[in-house]
Formats: structure tokens, C-alpha cells, sequence
């Protein structure tokens, strides 16, 4: 299908098949489900960031009336040293087991320790403190750098450092140390006229999804485990707990309830496996439902770094040479996304000699997770932070600059692969001709109010992989989709319009629903923009062979040959041989089961080709040079979003992942004490973007099809959130003469940089 | 342990009665009682606005009020919010203007954008995000929810 | 949460009743939206929560433009910013009022329940002080009154006896010429604590600065009442250098923290800056208040 071709459904604004359930409370999420007799688990956590466990007593708990089962650590089953790949990220199965229930030592704040199941949550909660832990504390460490030093309290004493530096055998905080390199980067320097090198902090911050983890289980006297629960992939979840339980994976059905934002903090499991032993060794339904300050000490956040970064430039604004060491924090497992940082802080510029060092490291913090984009926004807040620098040394306009050297397909990227066709130099130009660009901005009229704007932008790889859906036809002419993805950003709605494109149907015509993981086929997890990429490309399959199907019955019903069928856009088919003879295709739903029987298509693809995207962002600041404070008074988001089946849910991705850029930017961030307990885990001082802290956000959709994709589809979740830090400082240089260093840019840290305090 | 109590309020427009411990909040009376599951918990303590319902004249964090404090008390949740006639203007215009993604926190801001309406039919979007203020979204960065209340609130004048 | 019981007393004898036999391990509740999370949280261990919403006197406002205002302790915000006559005759505290978290918090907080939360960065307490309040306390003893800045003694700790709880607050009639000003610095636009706060009222005489009092938030134990402030400004003429010197008065007595909300440097400096601008603001509207 050519990706310039007009469509009739795709690229219109239907309303979400979903949309009634959800704006009257009918849709149900993980935390809804009650079911009859069911008992309430809560988890007893670690109050140190660092210690041994000496000694857990469970007999009280055990021995009140109310309480019906106890686990601790040793109630999970011994798992191999093997590695799990959960879609945005990869995981080792005897640090999951650690996780899920700590054994030996804790190693961060909230580190659960025991759980049990009681009558009521509030029952449940009350009766951990009868749960009697004796702990010997550790130092902890917190800090990257610190967790490098010889000196350092080592979290696992059998980490090695893989990779570069491997081979000494000593213990060390240190899991990974590797490089990308390609051509001379000392010979690139020395031809720079403008050679900048800078120091980056940023804070671990978190993904923020409104809805706290959840988890129910079930499981029957025979051994079949049912688990209802919010995730980003339901199969990957029966996947997870199948692996730590030691249960295969066919004794496990997951149906996934909706889901209250993950943004890839919903990948791992939890609570899923704790209410699964809970629940057999109860033999009730067990559900388990997190704090929010549960969810903020004890989830999977994403790592803070710490960021060195040095380009070099020629005066007519050619790169030269880029050399970044990038330092992520793990937290208490190995696993940061510093490998996807490393592939995307270079990713928008053309360059010859690179030097990448990505480090790995253990810090006494919550296991990360995935968010959005992982790893990259930290590393661009770096590398487009120094770019604009240069351009502003070397006296070039910055969206110029990044034009001069933007890549194009062929290019190769800076850790290495080739472009595919990529969208690059697309965005930059519709950013420069952009209404904001070109649009003055008008001085405060308060002395106190410094103005600026800034522009960088992001690159993101996109994913792809395994995906089905499967469609059948009702008889009143309209179809039924099931699909395997967990739909967080409305992607069903995408899915059931690409059906209705190749059926000629309309979009209200197909009903699209998630399956669980018996009722339909594996379908990798919603992580990585994959979405609707993968089951939407399953959908087209799938609605393909049931379009040959019903030319089939047509032709039968007709009593022509099925070449001789042809299938019009107004949903109806005809034979020339048959001028009167037109058949709707309701009609031929109508007469299904006379015809050969029901009519289903289904498809199970492991796709490729996911379209790489690139974004820029432009942002106006407003800056209290009295007092720190920061507001944005203007943010466009430009993206090659590919092709937008659904454009408002491409905007809306657009728009959500700046204004979670622009939290990052300015307000979230995780505040630890010295003994390493996070400070503010609430969302009062957790602060994450209210209506007031975000202006409208202008979205330019610029559309560069994906040529791997039968629509031209590119992932479009990630990549907004990449630009916004980086656009966000650059801002605020624009309006003070300040560069900033560190994210967040709060009150407190721009006010000491415009005294030239910090 | 306290002794539990009867309370007994109009939820929706029907008599409702709870058999409830002092500590429970209205949230959990609605959520876990009454099976109401559309009002949501983000928080529980006041700062996401997720567990929005109208309670009484105004609108509250159910999730800080005690369900004990409720006897006779009127409230309204998001699965009040449809009648007759079909869905709210507000719910029409969340549907047609995406102004939801995953939807946790759009029971929220529906109860409190009706309540906005109500008192204030015409809003600027600076008042409208003021009285929204308390309702965190972490989907959509706003901007299409600003626009669905501003549409609605053109809806229900012209309907008026 | 824990366990707890809940009593409704409907009359202020009914009240002091409960609180003085059940003494620490009760607590009165008004909007809840404080005490609740605490007692949910652990942060505050009592057995009883004591309503006192149903009682009369603590669920009224009065006002008249001669006897200033008398607001029950139980009022929620938006009562209080709702009343065109109140938020006439004192901008100042409904500064506060529209600014203590959000619309569904403003339904059920109150004045008299910040007070008694008795939190330094409590938002309402500097208005009240500088609007030369007073609280009307009762107890197994009968009534007492107390000035507003003398009623938080520590944070979380107040003045309040066993079995005493606060019934209302009192404000003295507006003036002419003369408003208050309320300003808090937060990170976010709305629903954070106050990083600093401060509470500007002055009252104007021939164009200069009468008399003035500035109360300062989130820069000690308890809401600071700054004094010498009002030495300083007394019977001066406004230009920004008054404006400025008073600024740095704050700066030097603050006497804030390090926590994670922020810096003692950034803390102390946002006081010069509140105080300025919370003068300027207050003389703005004292003078078309003349």
C-alpha cells in the first residue's frame, strides 16, 4: 500500500470505541475487580536502603485470626541465573526473584520483605507491623559516582563489571562498562575551531501514571492460576510470574484490565506474584494494591545520571568529534537503559568520530524501569545542551545548525547502524517555518520577568515485534477485533480503523476488544511506540484474509468465480458478469454459515521494521530572576509521526510527553537523605505538571511514512518526551545568559546559577 | 475496634446505605460497598484528584472524607453524571476532543468539570485551569482536556 | 489506617466533653483534609475523631463592616472566598483561601483547621496574624481568647489544654485605607506547601506608610511574626528603598531550614522577595481601598 495513498478511515478523528466506558466509569481497571471471597495483600518493606536481613519472625502475624497466609522470601522457588527480555527492557531472573521478595540483604528503601493476605486491606496493613524483622543497616550508597569509588559499600557481592574493565574480579557497583567508537577522535577535536565540554546531573525521577499497581489472583485446587491485573502486556506479566513462581506458563491465564497509564513503568511485575503465593497458600482470591508511596519508593523510576559531554564544531557549524561518558544509575539491580542512551545522544547529528562510554552502576535506589524513551532524555538534555552551546559560540542560529548537520537515510548513526528512511531534516524544516519560530516573543513588562526561547531536538529508536489480533465477522455485517496489546494511549481504536480501511467498513463498525492470554496469541508488550506498529500491522493481516474470505462467500453467493469479485469501497461486491447482482458486505455476513460458516481472520506476525523518530521541540520560558521559578509560556512539539492513523491520539501522545518533559525539566525529582529514604514520596512533593503548569501545547505533525509498514506507521509515544529538557534550558540561557546543568531546573538551582552561586 | 455504623446518603440520585468502620473513606464506601469502582484512587491523600465525587454542593476528594461524615449527604459520582437524555455535554466533549487516554483520571476530571460548569458556564481557560488545578492527568499534558470543557461549556449554553 | 471511632458532638459543651476525657489520643476534625492523611499515615496516633462540624458556633461566618469578623473554626475556604462581603473587606485572606490546594480541597478545609495543624508553612496563619486576629478557645474551663500569633507553639503543637478546641476566629473591622496581602512561593503554580510565605497588612495615613505588620511562613518552627518590620515602616514614606529595607529585615529573621522543599539560601532570599512584593501589593489595594 503506497504510504501517500488517500484513505478513507485512517487519518480521521472517530471517536474511541472505549471512549463511553471510560467517560462513565464502566471501564474497568485492575484495582475494580472483587471478587467473592477475596482476601487483601499488603507487603512489608524495608525501611533501610542497605542492610542484611538477620532474621524475619512471622508467628504473630501468622497467629492472628485474620490473617490467612504469610510469605516471605523463602517462599519463592529457587530461580536460574537466565535473562528475560521484557520488550523495553532486559532482566535477570534471579535479580526479579530478589526483587519481588528480598532474601539476604535489602537494597533500597520500600525493598519488599514479607507479605500477607487478611480479610480487609486495613486488617492486612495493620497486622505487617506484627511481622518482627531484625535488620543489621548498611551504608548505602547513592550516588554514581560514589558507587564507583574503591571504597564503596558493594550492593551484590558477586557483581563483576562486564565489558571493558572486566577481568579483575573484584566485587563492584560497576555492572557494565562499554563504548561505541568509530573514527579518531582526537584528530576530530583538533580540527574544531569550538570545542565544548560540559558536566550534566540529573535526578531519578518517575514515569507518574495515575493508577497504582495492582494485582489479583486466583488460583484453583487443580493449579490453574488466574491473575487480573494493569500492565503494559499481559503475556510478558504470565510470563514473569511463570518464571519466578515456577509455574508454567500454561497453568497462568492474565486478563489485562484497562490500564491507568504505564509509560513503560507497568512492563514488570510486582505484586502479580506475591498475590499468586499468597493465593495458593490461602486458597482465596488474593488482590494487592499499591500506595502511591509505594509506587514511588518501590516501583521501577527511571535513572538519574550523571553526564559527561564534549563536541567539537567547525566555524561554518560542521561537527567534528563527540566524545560522552554516560553514568546511570541501575539502582539496586543492574539494568539502567544506558545502552538505549547511548544509541540515541547522537542519534540527530551526522558525525565521524565518536566515542560513547556507557556505565551501568548499582546504587542503593529502586530497580529502574522503563520510561518513555528510556535513557535518552537525560542524554539529550547533554548532548543538544552542548550543540546549542556551540551554535551560539560560533554565532549560528540553532535550528540551522542542526540542519547542517542533521541525518539523512544512509547516514550512519553515531553507535553505528544505518538510517533507514527517517524524518529528520522533514522536522527541522517545518520547525523553522513554524508559526512559534517565526513569531516574536514579546518582552514581560515586569523588570523581575526574563524571557527566552529554545529549541532542541530527540531521537527515538521505536520498536516492533510479535503481535496478534484476530477478527470475526457478526452477522449483522459488522466485525469483532481481538487484539494482544494492552491499550494504554488508545491504539485499539487505531487497530479497529486500520480493519475498517481494508474491510470498507467504518471505524464504529468494528468492536475491539484486549484478550487474555488464552484467548488470543502472544502479543509482546505495549513498550517501545510498538503498539501500533506491530498489532496494527497484525490487524491488516488479519483483515486482509478476512476480505479474501468474503470475496470467497460473495463469489459463492453469486456463483461466479472469486477473481471475478470486486470489492468496492462503499463495502459492497460485485462480478461483471453479474451487473445486477450487487452484494453489501452485510449481506454476506448475513449468509456466513450457509456459505462455508463463520468468517475469522486472524494473524500472528513477528514484526520488524519499526521507523526511527526523530522530534524538536520549541519552548518559551518566562523567568523569575528574583525568585528561580520558571513557567512555560508557549511549547510546540514538531514529529515525523510517519503516518498518524488517529490523529488526535498522535497529538495527544505528542502533547502528554512534553508536558512530562516539562516536569522533568522543572519539578520532578527524586530527594533522598543520606541514609537513602526517598523524602517526598506523595505527589504534593512528588511535582509532577498540574493545568496550570503547562500552556497549550501546538503539535506539527509532519508525516514521512514508514516504507516497512503497510500504512507507514512510526512509533510516536516516546520521542516527544526527548527534546523538552534540553529546549527548556536552552530557554532559559536565552532569557537569563545562564546555562543550566542540571534537571530539574528548580526554583532553587536557577536562582543560585543566575547569582553565579552554583 | 470501633464499632462499625449505618450511614445512609443519596448517592446518585438513589438512597444508599454502607455498614462501615469509622476509618473507611468515602471512596472505599463507594468503591468497595457500593461496587461504584468508576471513582478512582490515585493518591488517597488529596493531591491527584482522582477520587473526585460532588458532595453535596461541592465538589471533594472522596478520598478524605470519612464515609461516617456522610450520613444524609448527597453525592455524585461519574456514574451519576449521564442521564436521560443521554451522556453530559462534559462526557461528549471528552469523547470528541481525546481528551482521555488512558482514562484513570477522567472520572475525575468530569465530576469536577461538570461542577466548574455549573458555577461558571463560561470560563476562561486561566479559571478553567484553576479550578482543575487539582485533578493531575499524566496523559495528555492537558491541552485537549482544556479544550473538551471549553467545548462543552459552548454546549450547554447553546442548549440553554 | 488504623483502627479509630468517630464522635459527632453537637454542642460545644458536648465537645469539650469528649476531647477532655479522651485528652491526647483525641483530636477534633473539621475538613479532615490534614488530619485524615495523618492518622492514615501514622503520623499522628490518636483513638477518637472528634467532629465538630455539627456545632453551630464553629460552622458560622459573621460580619459586619463595625464588628469585623467572626469565623468559625469548622468554615471551609470556599465559604469564606464565596461571601462578596467578606473578600471585600479582606483580600488578604482570601489570598490564602484560594490558594490552600485545589477546589475539592478548598470544599472541605478550613481556616481554623490549618491553624490548628499549627504547620509553619500553614498558608492561612500569616494572613490571620497580620490582620491582628484572635482565637476563641473552649474548654472544660469555659472560654479564653488568644492572639493568632501566639497560638502554634511548635510545629504540629499549639497553645490548645487538654480537652480545649478552637471555636472561631475573630478579625477586627476593615479600615479605609488599609489591606492585606498574602504570597507564597511554591514550585509548581498550585497544590504545593509553601517554599516561603509572606503576609503583608499596612494601613495607610496621608499617603505613607501608618502602620504595618508582616508575618512570615515556612522560615520557622511556627508562623514568623516579624515585628520589627512594622518599627521600620512606621510613619515612613512608600518608595521601593523602604520596600527593599524591609525585604532584608525578613532575610535576617528568617530562620529556616534545609529540607526537601528547600535551601535555607533560597528560603531566606524568596523572604526579602515575598516581603517586598507583599508590601507593594497591600499598599496597592490599601490605596484604592482609600
Amino acid at each position: 500500500m503506497a504510504a501517500d495513498k488517500q484513505y478513507r478511515v485512517v487519518g480521521t478523528r472517530p471517536i474511541r470505541h472505549d471512549g463511553v466506558d471510560k467517560v462513565t466509569g464502566e471501564a474497568r481497571y485492575g484495582a475494580d475487580i472483587h471478587l467473592p471471597g477475596m482476601l487483601h495483600g499488603k507487603v512489608l518493606r524495608s525501611p533501610h536502603a542497605h542492610a542484611r536481613i538477620l532474621r524475619i519472625d512471622t508467628s504473630k502475624a501468622e497467629a492472628h485470626p485474620d490473617v490467612k497466609a504469610v510469605i516471605t522470601g523463602v517462599d519463592l522457588p529457587q530461580v536460574a541465573d537466565k535473562v528475560q527480555d521484557l520488550g523495553e527492557m532486559v532482566v535477570n531472573l534471579k535479580d526479579e526473584s530478589n526483587r519481588i521478595l528480598a532474601t539476604g540483604k535489602v537494597l533500597y528503601e520500600g525493598h519488599p520483605v514479607a507479605a500477607l493476605a487478611a480479610a480487609d486491606p486495613h486488617t492486612a496493613e495493620e497486622a505487617l507491623k506484627l511481622i518482627d524483622v531484625e535488620y543489621e543497616p548498611l551504608q548505602p550508597v547513592l550516588d554514581v559516582r560514589k558507587a564507583m569509588e574503591p571504597d564503596a559499600p558493594i550492593l551484590n557481592p558477586n557483581q563483576r563489571t562486564s565489558g571493558i574493565g572486566a577481568g579483575d574480579g573484584k566485587p563492584s557497583n560497576l555492572a557494565r562498562h562499554f563504548r561505541h567508537e568509530r573514527g579518531d577522535i582526537e584528530r576530530g577535536f583538533a580540527e574544531a575551531d569550538a570545542v565544548i565540554e560540559r558536566e550534566f546531573i540529573t535526578s531519578m525521577i518517575h514515569q507518574g501514571y495515575i493508577e497504582l499497581q495492582n494485582g489479583t489472583a486466583h488460583i484453583t485446587p487443580d493449579g490453574r492460576l488466574t491473575i487480573w491485573c494493569s500492565s503494559q502486556g499481559a503475556f510478558s506479566i504470565r510470563d514473569q510470574v511463570a518464571n519466578i513462581c515456577n509455574i508454567p506458563l500454561s497453568m497462568i491465564k492474565v486478563v489485562p484490565m484497562e490500564i491507568g497509564g504505564g509509560f513503560g513503568g507497568k512492563t514488570g511485575v510486582y505484586l502479580e506474584p506475591l498475590a499468586a503465593l499468597l493465593a495458593k497458600k490461602s486458597r482465596k482470591p488474593v488482590k494487592m494494591t499499591m500506595t502511591r508511596a509505594e509506587v514511588l519508593t518501590a516501583t521501577g523510576p527511571t535513572s538519574g545520571s550523571y553526564i559527561k559531554c564534549k563536541i567539537g564544531a567547525k566555524k561554518d557549524g560542521t561537527l567534528t568529534a563527540a566524545h560522552v561518558e554516560l553514568y546511570y544509575e541501575a539502582g539496586a539491580f543492574p539494568g539502567s537503559p544506558v545502552g538505549a542512551a547511548s544509541g540515541t545522544c547522537l542519534a540527530p547529528f551526522k558525525l565521524d568520530n565518536v566515542r560513547i562510554d556507557g556505565y551501568d552502576i548499582v546504587v542503593n535506589k529502586p530497580k529502574t524501569g522503563a520510561y518513555r524513551a528510556p535513557g535518552a532524555t537525560n542524554a539529550a538534555f547533554a548532548t543538544e545542551g552542548v550543540v546549542s552551546e556551540l551554535a551560539d559560540q560560533i554565532g549560528m542560529d540553532p535550528i540551522e545548525f542542526r540542519q547542517k548537520n542533521a541525518v539523512q537515510q544512509g547516514d550512519r548513526r553515531a553507535d553505528g547502524p544505518l538510517f533507514s528512511k527517517i524524518g529528520h531534516v522533514e522536522t527541522l524544516e517545518a520547525t523553522a517555518e513554524s508559526p512559534h519560530w517565526n513569531e516574536p516573543l514579546e518582552p514581560s513588562s515586569d523588570p523581575a520577568k526574563k524571557r527566552g526561547r529554545g529549541v532542541a531536538s530527540g531521537f527515538w529508536f521505536n520498536g516492533a515485534g510479535a503481535a496478534t489480533a484476530s477478527i470475526s465477522v457478526f452477522a449483522d455485517g459488522t466485525v469483532s477485533l481481538i487484539e494482544g496489546s494492552a491499550d494504554i494511549g488508545g491504539h485499539r481504536a487505531s487497530c479497529a480503523m486500520i480493519a475498517a480501511e481494508v474491510l470498507c467498513l467504518n471505524a464504529e463498525d468494528v468492536k475491539p476488544q484486549v484478550g487474555d492470554t488464552d484467548s488470543i496469541g502472544y502479543t509482546s508488550v505495549t513498550g517501545g511506540s510498538s503498539a501500533t506498529h506491530k498489532t496494527g500491522w497484525a490487524t491488516h493481516e488479519a483483515a486482509l484474509k478476512v476480505k479474501a474470505e468474503v470475496v470467497n462467500r460473495a463469489a459463492k453467493m453469486l456463483e461466479v468465480d472469486p477473481d471475478e469479485i470486486e470489492y468496492h469501497d462503499d463495502a459492497t461486491l460485485s462480478a461483471a458478469s453479474k451487473p445486477d447482482a450487487k452484494l453489501t458486505f452485510a449481506q454476506v455476513a448475513a449468509r456466513a454459515n450457509s456459505t462455508g460458516g463463520p468468517i475469522v481472520g486472524e494473524a500472528g506476525l513477528s514484526t520488524g521494521g519499526a521507523g526511527n523518530a526523530f522530534g524538536t521541540t520549541i519552548v518559551d520560558v518566562e523567568v523569575d530572576v528574583e525568585t528561580g521559578k520558571v513557567d512555560i509560556l508557549r511549547c510546540t512539539t514538531v514529529q515525523d509521526v510517519g503516518k498518524a492513523i488517529h490523529p488526535s491520539y498522535v497529538e495527544g501522545q505528542m502533547q502528554g510527553g512534553a508536558v512530562q518533559g516539562i516536569g522533568w525539566a522543572l519539578s520532578e525529582e527524586y530527594v533522598y537523605s543520606g541514609e537513602g529514604r526517598l523524602l517526598n514520596a506523595s505527589l504534593l512533593d512528588y511535582r509532577m505538571p498540574t493545568t496550570l503548569d503547562a500552556p497549550l501545547i501546538e503539535t506539527i505533525m509532519v508525516e514521512v511514512a514508514n516504507p516497512a509498514h503497510p500504512y507507514g506507521v512510526r512509533g510516536v509515544g516516546e520521542v516527544p518526551i526527548v527534546p523538552p529538557v534540553a529546549a527548556i534550558a536552552e530557554a532559559i540561557y536565552n532569557a537569563t545568559g545562564v546555562r543550566m546543568y542540571q534537571a530539574p531546573m528548580n526554583p532553587a538551582y536557577v536562582l543560585s546559577r543566575i547569582q553565579g552561586k552554583a | 475496634m470501633a464499632e462499625k455504623r449505618r450511614v445512609q446518603f443519596i448517592v446518585n440520585g438513589d438512597k444508599a446505605e454502607v455498614y462501615c468502620s469509622p476509618r473507611e473513606s468515602l471512596l472505599e464506601a463507594l468503591r468497595d460497598h457500593l461496587y461504584l469502582t468508576g471513582t478512582k484512587e490515585g493518591c488517597n491523600n488529596g493531591n491527584c484528584g482522582a477520587c473526585t465525587v460532588q458532595l453535596n454542593d461541592r465538589i471533594v476528594d472522596s478520598c478524605l472524607v470519612l464515609a461516617v461524615e456522610c450520613e444524609g449527604d448527597e453525592v455524585l459520582t461519574v456514574e451519576g453524571l449521564a442521564g436521560e437524555n443521554g451522556l453530559h455535554p462534559v462526557q461528549q466533549a471528552f469523547l470528541e476532543h481525546a481528551a482521555l487516554q488512558c482514562g484513570v483520571c477522567t472520572p475525575g476530571f468530569l465530576v469536577a468539570s461538570k461542577a466548574l460548569l455549573d458555577a461558571n458556564p463560561n470560563p476562561t481557560e486561566h479559571e478553567l485551569r484553576y479550578f482543575l488545578a487539582g485533578n493531575l492527568c499524566r496523559c495528555t499534558g492537558y491541552d485537549k482536556i482544556v479544550h473538551a470543557v471549553m467545548a462543552a461549556a459552548q454546549t450547554i449554553q447553546e442548549n440553554e | 489506617m488504623k483502627d479509630i471511632e468517630y464522635a459527632a458532638p453537637r454542642s460545644l459543651d458536648e465537645a469539650a466533653a469528649i476531647l477532655n476525657e479522651r485528652g491526647s489520643r483525641a483530636r477534633p476534625l473539621a475538613g479532615g483534609t490534614d488530619i485524615i492523611v495523618q492518622v492514615r499515615e501514622g503520623c499522628r496516633d490518636i483513638d477518637i475523631l472528634v467532629d465538630v462540624k455539627k456545632i453551630p458556633e464553629l460552622s458560622a461566618v459573621q460580619f459586619n463592616r463595625d464588628e469585623g469578623l467572626t469565623l468559625g473554626a469548622a468554615v471551609p475556604c470556599y465559604q469564606i472566598y464565596n461571601n462578596a462581603e467578606v473578600a471585600q473587606a479582606y483580600p488578604g485572606l482570601i489570598d490564602a483561601a484560594i490558594l490552600i490546594g485545589a477546589a475539592q480541597i478548598q470544599g472541605r478545609a478550613s481556616f481554623g483547621g490549618n491553624l490548628c495543624n499549627a504547620s509553619p508553612a500553614a498558608d492561612t496563619i500569616c494572613p490571620l496574624i497580620v490582620h491582628s486576629a484572635v482565637c476563641s478557645i473552649y474548654g472544660p474551663d469555659g472560654s479564653r481568647a488568644v492572639p493568632v500569633e501566639e497560638f502554634c507553639s511548635a510545629p504540629g503543637q499549639t497553645v490548645l489544654k487538654q480537652g480545649e478546641f478552637l471555636v472561631s476566629i475573630a478579625l477586627p473591622p476593615p479600615k479605609p485605607s488599609a489591606a492585606g496581602r498574602y504570597l507564597r512561593f511554591i514550585p509548581r503554580n498550585e497544590m504545593d506547601i509553601a517554599v516561603a510565605g509572606a503576609a503583608a497588612y499596612v494601613e495607610l495615613e496621608n499617603g505613607m506608610i501608618g502602620s504595618a505588620r508582616v508575618a512570615l511562613a515556612a522560615v520557622a518552627p511556627t508562623p514568623l511574626f516579624v515585628a520589627e518590620i512594622g518599627e521600620r515602616l512606621a510613619g515612613q514614606d512608600i518608595t521601593d528603598e523602604t520596600l527593599r529595607e524591609a525585604g532584608e529585615i525578613a532575610r535576617a529573621a528568617a530562620r529556616p531550614i534545609d529540607d526537601m522543599r528547600g535551601t535555607v539560601e533560597h528560603r531566606k532570599e524568596l523572604c526579602a522577595v515575598l516581603t517586598r512584593r507583599a508590601l507593594k501589593g497591600a499598599i496597592e489595594r490599601a490605596q484604592e481601598n482609600a
